[in-house]
This record gives C-alpha cells, structure tokens and sequence, in this order.
C-alpha cells in the first residue's frame, strides 16, 4: 500500500513545477497548478501504471481529486476494489 | 469596389436529416440525433453515444466505382454539394466552371479508410493495403471529390482547423468572392470520424458525454462526437441577380483570431476578437444582432466561456440577445459543425423561428444567455453570428443577414 501511495504521489508530482514537488496530501490540485488537462494526463499515467479504469470527466466537478490525499485515495481504493 | 455576397443553395446531410428540407423540419422541432453508436462496438467505448448519420446508403448516391474511391466523410460532400448547387439552380457552362471556388472544411478527412487499413496492418497482419487508402483519407478528398463530381475547375483546397474549419473554410470563400476574385464559391464542411480510434481518442480527453449533449444547461456532462455535411454556393449579388437566383441570404462579416494560449481550454479574449471581427467586418454594431447560433459544444468550460465572450462584446445588450446551440440536437459534428449551423441559421432567419437547444435541464448562473431553452420560438431576425471555436485555440465567426426572398 506504502509504493501505491509512493507511485501516486510520484505521479501528481511529474505535473508539477519542481520547486513545489515536495507533495503533502492536504496540497490540493489547484494550488500545484494542475489545470483540467494535466488532471486528465495525470489520470491516463496512473491508469496506465496500475492498470485499473478511472471513471473521470472533466466536465464534473469531482470533489475525490481535490487533494493530494484524495487522489492517493481513490487509487488505493479503486486497486483494493479489485483485488 | 468589394461585391455583397449572397447565399443561392445549400445543402445537409445530418444525424437528423439528409436533405436540407428534413433537417430544417426537425431542427425546428427539436429532433434529437443522438443515440447509442452503431457504427463502433459499443462495447468498447466507454461513452457510448453519437450523432450518427444514420442509414446513409452511398449507393443511393453513386455507382460501384465512385463508392470504392469516397471514403465516407467525402461521400457526405459530395452528397451535399449536389443538392446545395442543385438548389442554387446554377449552370456552370460559359466558364463558370473555371471561375467557382470549391472550399471545404474538414477536421480529420478520412478516418474511417485510416482506421479500417491500420486495422488490417497492424491487428490481421496485411502485407499490403489498398492502392486508393492515401487518396482516400487525405484531408483534402473532401474538396478534391466536391470539386471532379460537381465539375469545379476555380480555386479548390481543404480547410482545416478542427472543430472551426467549416466556419473558416465559408469565411474564406466569402472574402473571394467579395474580393471579385471569383463570382461563385462552393463551400462547407464535412466529417465523418466515428471509427474506434477516434472515439477512444476523444474518450481520453474526458470531456464527451455519457448521456447526451446539453449546451448551457445545468448538470451539462460534455460534448457528443457527430458526423455529416453541408455545403452552401455563394454567389456575388450581381451574379445571382443577372440569373434571377433567389436570395435565401447573405454574408455581410468574417472575423478570426488565434488565442495563442492553451490547446484546450478555451479564450474568452480570443473568442471576443473573432467576435468584434466580424461586426466590424459587417460594419454593424452589436445592437443589430438579434440572434447568436451559438458554439454551444455542452463542455463546462466552453458553455461558460462563450457566455462570457458574449456578454463581454455585446455589453447589456447580451441581456435581450438570443441564441441556441444545434449541437444539441446534431452533436458535435467537428469540420461539418460551422456549415451545418450556418445553414440552420440562414433557415432560422428565412422562417422566423429560432430552434431550441434541447436537452435543457434548468439554468446553469454562469450562463445566463438566453438559449432558447427546449422549445423553439418564432422570432424576425435580421442579423445574425454563427459562432466556432477550435481546440488549438482557432476561433471563427461569420455575420450575416437575411435574404430578400
């Protein structure tokens, strides 16, 4: 669970500019700088890295992707669903 | 000396009708064209529904020959271009041929050919592919094919850019003919992308619809990938007078910008430069517009963007401003979107009735622009904007005014 949280954060962190990529999980994506596309790049790497479906659409607003902490998570829970 | 231009003919192929004549009747009754995909597995998309042209059977239109050469975006131009130059009831003879632009906007030409080869290379292992694929997929078979079918010998290119490249390609055709660069134009848009590699494409993007298309409203969920084409001729006033052509409209204003910002999201400065462009073009204040076809793709951002962009140029007078978007009904037919609403917009003006923008479920604050929400409502319109922004940030609007006929 540890790597998925360090995988996670890894992932938000390549969206963001390198003085601010020391993550904490209250930071939310707004604040990194994150705009709606690289939120939707975001979710397409860890997808891809953990294999699993995100069901994301930018036109909603998605209070589970406001933080970091959320986004960390949705994902643990979406791969603990499916195991 | 710059001559008027004027609209002579047009034609449709849409997900809500085929002709221009059963476009117009369920437009202004508020058909809705989308539905479940049928042409892609269903299954393998995550957002299932599209505007499809549904039940185009080519060979109504064309021979076994000319079908093997058309991949189906220019099918749709072809189809279109008949009936716009049969409408205009022009004879091309006298060298008019050689003098008649053809003009034709397409987002991504021919997906379907591209999607169908690359299949067969890269999933049937093919050793070769099919000697008319480049031809057919090529972003300018669309105009190529309008211009051999129809006899076209003037001035011919493709248009592109994206979701604008219709309203970009009849802007063009306008500033010819205005120019007296040539007498008469063939112009429009035409896409035809609902293949899987498209549809994934957009699904990435993670803003089309799950439901379906509802431009302005509250609870909106994104766009609705369409298909079709429509074509319009344009002719200088003088030229459709001395044949005694009925006006159906005419082309008083074009203004473009270029956001030069983000791919995607869009620019309410941009949109207000294209905006203010064409009035000015046109010479006409805000004041003299009563009605806007709207972008109105049904994303959050570019609901509330153009809303802004509108209130922005119009100042109070957005206050009495009405507008509607098609693409709630239609989808979002990408290179075919501008043309399509134009002639919507021309046949709003001609009617008196503005079409609804359906699908509304209540009022969203950030879009208080009345949409003419549901339910289509007579109105005299004398000057209009058709509005189209691009990905890429492209943005086009045309201005223009009702016919005499």
């Amino acid at each position: 669970m540890q790597d998925v949280a360090a995988d996670t954060i890894a992932i938000i962190a390549k969206r963001v500019a390198p003085e601010k990529r020391n993550l904490q999980p209250t930071d939310r994506l707004d604040d990194l700088g994150i705009d709606s596309f690289s939120a939707v790049e975001m979710i397409f790497d860890l997808e891809e890295k953990f294999d699993i479906q995100i069901p994301f659409n930018s036109n909603e607003v998605r209070p589970e992707f406001r933080t970091v902490g959320d986004v960390v998570a949705a994902i643990t829970k979406l791969i603990g669903g499916r195991a | 000396m710059p001559h008027r231009v004027v609209v002579t003919g047009w034609g449709v192929v849409s997900s809500i009708g085929q002709t221009a004549a059963s476009y117009w009747s369920n437009l202004q009754r508020g058909v809705c064209g989308i539905a479940d995909a049928t042409l892609v597995p269903a299954d393998q998309l995550s957002q299932k529904v599209v505007a499809e042209v549904k039940d185009f059977d080519p060979r109504a239109h064309f021979d076994d020959r000319q079908v093997a050469m058309l991949d189906r975006v220019a099918q749709f131009a072809v189809v279109a271009a008949r009936e716009a130059i049969a409408h205009a009831g022009i004879s091309l003879g006298d060298g008019l041929s050689e003098r008649t632009a053809t003009i034709i906007g397409t987002g991504v030409g021919g997906q379907n050919t591209q999607d169908d080869n690359y299949k067969r290379l890269y999933r049937e292992g093919a050793k070769r592919l099919h000697p008319l694929t480049i031809p057919k997929l090529m972003v300018n078979a669309p105009a190529s094919q309008v211009s051999m079918h129809c006899g076209l010998r003037g001035p011919a290119f493709a248009v592109a850019s994206a979701c604008a490249s219709a309203t970009h390609a009849i802007g063009l055709a306008f500033q010819q003919v205005r120019s007296g660069a040539v007498p008469c134009a063939v112009t429009g848009g035409a896409d035809a992308c609902i293949t899987l590699g498209t549809m994934k494409g957009w699904e990435a993007m993670r803003v089309t619809a799950p439901d379906t298309c509802r431009p302005f409203s509250r609870d909106r969920k994104g766009l609705v990938i369409g298909e079709g084409a429509a074509v319009l001729v344009l002719e200088a006033l003088e030229h459709a007078q001395a044949r005694s052509a009925p006006i159906l409209g005419e082309i008083v204003g074009f203004g473009m910008s270029s956001d030069a910002g983000d791919l995607t999201s869009p620019d309410d400065r941009g949109m207000v430069r294209a905006i203010e462009g064409a009035l000015a073009d046109a010479r006409l204040a805000p004041a003299d517009i009563e009605y806007v076809n709207a972008h109105g793709t049904g994303t959050a951002a570019n609901d509330e963007v153009e809303t802004k962009a509108l209130k922005r140029a119009f100042g109070r007078g957005a206050e009495k401003l009405v507008m509607s978007s098609n693409k709630s009904m239609l989808g979002h037919a990408l290179g075919a979107a501008g043309a399509l609403e134009l002639v919507a917009t021309f046949l709003s003006m001609r009617h008196g009735i503005v079409p609804p923008t359906i699908n509304y479920l209540g009022p969203d604050p950030n879009c208080d622009i009345d949409c003419t929400p549901n339910e289509a409502r007579r109105m005299q319109i004398e000057h209009a904007l058709s509005n189209s922004f691009a990905f890429g940030g492209l943005n086009a609007v045309l201005a223009v005014q009702r016919g005499t006929d």
